[in-house]
């Protein structure tokens, strides 16, 4: 930014809506490291999208002064992709629940890591369904209790670091809803990583799974320097505890992008493709 | 009862082969030799459930005039052996006055084919293709074709020749061998005297040719969208429709416009409507099973206000069905298969060369209303090749409307406007900031529960389709205006119809039809006047429910109640059918 546009700050991101989400949610938390994103990287709030799905976690973007839609349960990151091949100049970040990103969208999550367009993906992971009150996701332990699964799913859960970096994931992390500043700083490395960015956020719904307040003191930092080695990645991400925090992993893939950017002038003179018809 | 049976001024050749045998390259030969000829044609096909090679039969008609459909028998049965050609021997009708040729050494004929009572013959195919460097039975054939229908073997040597002589088959021998054809077809014709000869006439007073294509449905429907506009579109492959995009996608990388293969139809339909939403005029194709799997998307699309075209090549259903046959049973899921009330528009082209304005137009629709258009081909028309008078050139002066200058904190994405259309800001427009949202919400576009929002908001999304001018191009009305015989039809299915009314014409009969181009919303008060002062009403369709005769009762205020003329696919409408109805009428 020049010199006579005023520096941008957090609350510049933060629209007038106040979120429906219940006091305490850890989805405040995503939605403030998001803002101070965006903030450290002085972004043009027009020229920024938040694409989401639905869930508690997916109403994020009206809560920002983006750009933003809020689509489909699961949808998201295809219609993001879309987006950013047909608008290559925005930035465009992805942001939503774990039954949103892993179970419904789960294949577009592996094609999305595979398919590494320059988006950030931003799963705000409760480990439940917290929109539809409390039925186990696909990160959610498989003895974990509810009126839908009496007991427990019985399913082991989801590791979403592991299919990412199998599925080929440019870059990888996993923050904390409760750690601002360092999920601040995965989200503005994640942006400015090339490629497909996957940052898990864990994010603890305190009505659905109030245990998960317990997450504060359980979360701790890998304390290891991000790598680029792929051996490495998988030995860290075999001893995850699911609670281990920090940067993981980032590959110097380069970002697919289309042979051509698309024409929004589309008064292109098409009497060459007329002549191959003719007689 | 008058009967009608004339199928004047036109030939219809039917060549089958089983694997390898080159059928389909020679109805595409022959149909681009009766091109280069100056004629007129169309190339259906029909093929067995291999995915390469297998029994195939081209189904060609060819005239001096421009060709929509196929008619009610074939003249002129090639085949180049019989093997499996039972498989598809119901959509290859013959009569009495028609000629079976086979290939000396193709065996017995089949029952089916004796029993048509078509005068059955042999050549000898193969035995003459064994003799000349690089010729092969079809090659023969063709030349044998040409003698019979009275093309100028001049065209058929140039048409056969750009082809084989990349192959490395030299100009000599390829006029030898369509030269050896020939000859069996000038033979035939002095031996067997009217019985074989399919002589088209001459077209009266013809003048100079007007610009004339070679191309099919497909083709025709992507130039169409290139030409509407699109600038992105997504797919997931699906039989009728892929190669519409095959077709596209090296042109997109000439004119500046991108194609994703997505995983699956959710993700392309979701693709397009992000691109579109980032101001990128977008199309999605797909067929039947695909469609069913992006209705919840085109909902989407609808709440959200977000321009989109899908372009549904139908093909035989339920379920994966017939997948490479034509089938009109696509209408209901896309007039009723969003949940919610949820206006859309769902257009239909009418013919090869129909495709190109329809598909134009449906970009047009999608960006002037903010809404998701239905583009309903099939399967017939899709993948049929034909020769077409070039189609004219229209400028439908496409705009999507965008605010100017919006102000943060004033502009309102779903404001309530007198036509419906509200103003769409492109990410990227200072101050237009918003998010699109398919939760019901207010005008700003902040997500609502509310009744007045809930209300205002359907009114408005009905109210812009509604209000809306579409124009004559809504359907093609032809015929007499003092006509008591009404009939009304879509899709490939107008062309077999067109043929009936005209032989109907020609015996006195006036019939008025109404061929319609666009299926929702319902146009009533424009169809009521488009029948006015009929008694007699017919409904044409391929369909085995009834789908598009329910569609019309339920929406539409018919003059009298219709009789149905219907049935499923895969085979075709023929022209007598038609005629038979209007026989029992007049
Ligand atoms: C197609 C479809 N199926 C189901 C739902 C219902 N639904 C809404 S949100 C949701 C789960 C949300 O869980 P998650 O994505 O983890 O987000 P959270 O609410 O926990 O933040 C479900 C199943 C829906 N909206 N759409
Ligand atoms: S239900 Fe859970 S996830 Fe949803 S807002 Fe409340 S605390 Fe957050
Ligand atoms: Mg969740």
């Amino acid at each position: 930014m020049d010199g006579c546009t005023p520096k941008l700050e957090a609350k510049h991101y933060k629209s007038d809506l106040t979120p429906i989400w219940c006091p305490g949610c850890g989805h405040f938390g995503i939605q403030a490291a998001v803002n101070r994103a965006f903030a450290e990287l002085q972004l043009d709030p027009a020229k920024v999208v938040v694409v989401s799905g639905i869930g508690c976690s997916s109403r994020i973007p009206a809560y920002t002064t983006c750009y933003g839609f809020h689509g489909l349960h699961g949808r998201a990151l295809p219609l993001a992709i879309g987006l950013k091949l047909a608008r290559p100049d925005l930035t465009v970040l992805v942001a939503g629940g774990d039954g949103d990103g892993f179970s419904i969208g789960g294949n577009h999550f592996l094609h999305a890591c595979r398919r590494n367009v320059d988006l950030t993906y931003v799963v705000m992971d409760n480990e439940v369904y917290g929109m539809t009150k409390g039925q186990p996701s696909p990160t959610t332990a498989p003895d974990w209790d509810s009126d839908l699964q009496p007991g427990g799913t019985g399913i082991s859960a989801f590791r979403p670091l592991g299919v990412a970096l199998q599925s080929g994931a440019n870059f990888i992390a996993r923050g904390f809803s409760g750690d601002l500043g360092g999920l601040t700083k995965l989200i503005v490395q994640g942006i400015k990583h090339p490629g497909f960015s996957f940052i898990h956020a864990l994010s603890p719904c305190v009505t659905f799974r109030p245990e998960e307040k317990e997450w504060k003191t359980q979360t701790h930092a890998s304390g290891e320097a991000l790598t680029s080695d792929f051996q490495e990645a998988s030995r860290r991400i075999a001893a995850d505890d699911g609670l281990t925090t920090g940067p993981l992993y980032a590959a110097d893939r380069k970002a697919y992008a289309p042979p051509v950017a698309p024409m929004r002038d589309t008064k292109t003179d098409l009497s060459h493709i007329l002549a191959e018809f003719r007689i | 009862m008058t009967q009608f049976t004339s199928e004047a001024g036109t030939v219809s050749v039917a060549i089958t082969g089983s694997g390898g045998a080159g059928a389909i390259t020679a109805g595409t030969l022959l149909l681009e030799a009766a091109g280069k000829a100056g004629w007129y044609g169309l190339m259906t096909r029909t093929v067995g459930p291999q995915i390469r090679g297998g029994e195939a039969a081209a189904l060609v008609r060819l005239a001096r005039s421009p060709v929509a459909g196929h008619g009610d028998v074939f003249n002129i049965l090639i085949a180049l052996d019989w093997r499996n050609v039972e498989r598809f021997v119901a959509e290859i009708p013959l009569g009495p006055n028609s000629l079976a040729l086979a290939d000396d050494d193709a065996g017995d004929v089949p029952g089916k084919i004796a029993a048509s009572g078509a005068l059955n013959l042999t050549a000898p195919f193969a035995k003459l293709a064994d003799d000349i460097r690089g010729a092969r039975p079809n090659i023969i054939a063709l030349g044998t074709v040409a003698a019979l229908v009275g093309l100028p073997i001049e065209a058929m040597v140039e048409t056969v020749a750009a082809t084989l002589i990349e192959k490395g088959v030299s100009l000599a021998d390829c006029t030898q061998a369509i030269r050896a054809g020939f000859d069996i077809g000038v033979q035939l014709m002095a031996s067997q005297g009217a019985a074989a000869s399919f002589r088209v006439p001459e077209a009266a007073g013809a003048g100079a040719l007007p610009d004339r294509w070679v191309i099919t449905g497909n083709q025709a429907a992507g130039y169409g969208a290139l030409k509407g506009g699109i600038r992105f579109a997504a797919l997931y492959p699906i039989t009728p429709a892929t190669d519409l995009l095959e077709w596209v996608a090296p042109r997109f990388a000439a004119i500046g416009g991108v194609l994703c293969q997505a995983e699956d139809e959710i993700a392309a339909v979701q693709m397009a409507i992000g691109a579109s939403y980032g101001g990128v005029p977008s199309l999605t194709t797909t067929s039947g099973p695909g469609l069913a799997l992006k209705l919840e998307s085109i909902g989407l699309a609808v709440a959200a206000e977000v321009p989109l075209v899908i372009f549904n090549v139908m093909r035989g259903g339920p379920s994966t069905g017939i997948p490479t046959k034509s089938e009109q049973t696509d209408l209901n899921i896309a007039l009723y298969g969003l949940h919610g009330d949820a206006p859309h528009v769902v257009v239909a082209p009418l013919s090869v060369d129909d495709c190109v304005i329809t598909t134009q137009w449906a970009v047009h629709l999608a960006e002037e209303l903010q809404t998701a258009v239905f583009v309903l081909s099939d399967q017939l028309m899709a993948q049929a090749k034909a020769v077409i008078s070039a189609p004219k050139e229209v400028d439908f002066g496409t705009k999507r409307l965008v605010p100017v200058e919006p102000k943060a904190g004033v502009y309102k994405r779903y404001a309530l406007t007198g036509s419906g259309v509200s103003p769409m800001a492109i990410p990227g427009m200072p101050g237009g900031q918003y998010t699109a949202d398919g939760l019901e919400h207010n005008e700003r576009g902040t997500p609502s529960s509310q009744a007045n929002d809930h209300h205002s908001q359907l009114d408005k999304r009905n109210d812009k389709l509604n209000n809306f001018d579409y124009g004559d191009i809504w359907a093609d009305i032809e015929g007499d205006a003092d006509a008591e015989i009404g009939i009304i039809t879509w899709g490939s299915t107008s062309a077999p119809v067109r043929e009936a009314l005209a032989r109907a014409s020609a015996s006195g009969i006036k019939t008025r039809l109404v061929a319609m181009r666009l299926l929702a919303p319902a146009r009533p008060a424009q169809l009521a006047a488009a029948l006015k002062g009929v008694k007699k009403l017919l409904v044409v369709e391929q369909s085995h429910s009834g789908q598009f005769i329910g569609y019309l009762r339920a929406q539409y205020d018919l003059p009298v109640t219709p009789e149905s003329l219907r049935h499923p696919g895969p085979l075709a409408i023929r022209p007598s059918e038609v005629c038979e109805v209007l026989s029992r009428w007049s």
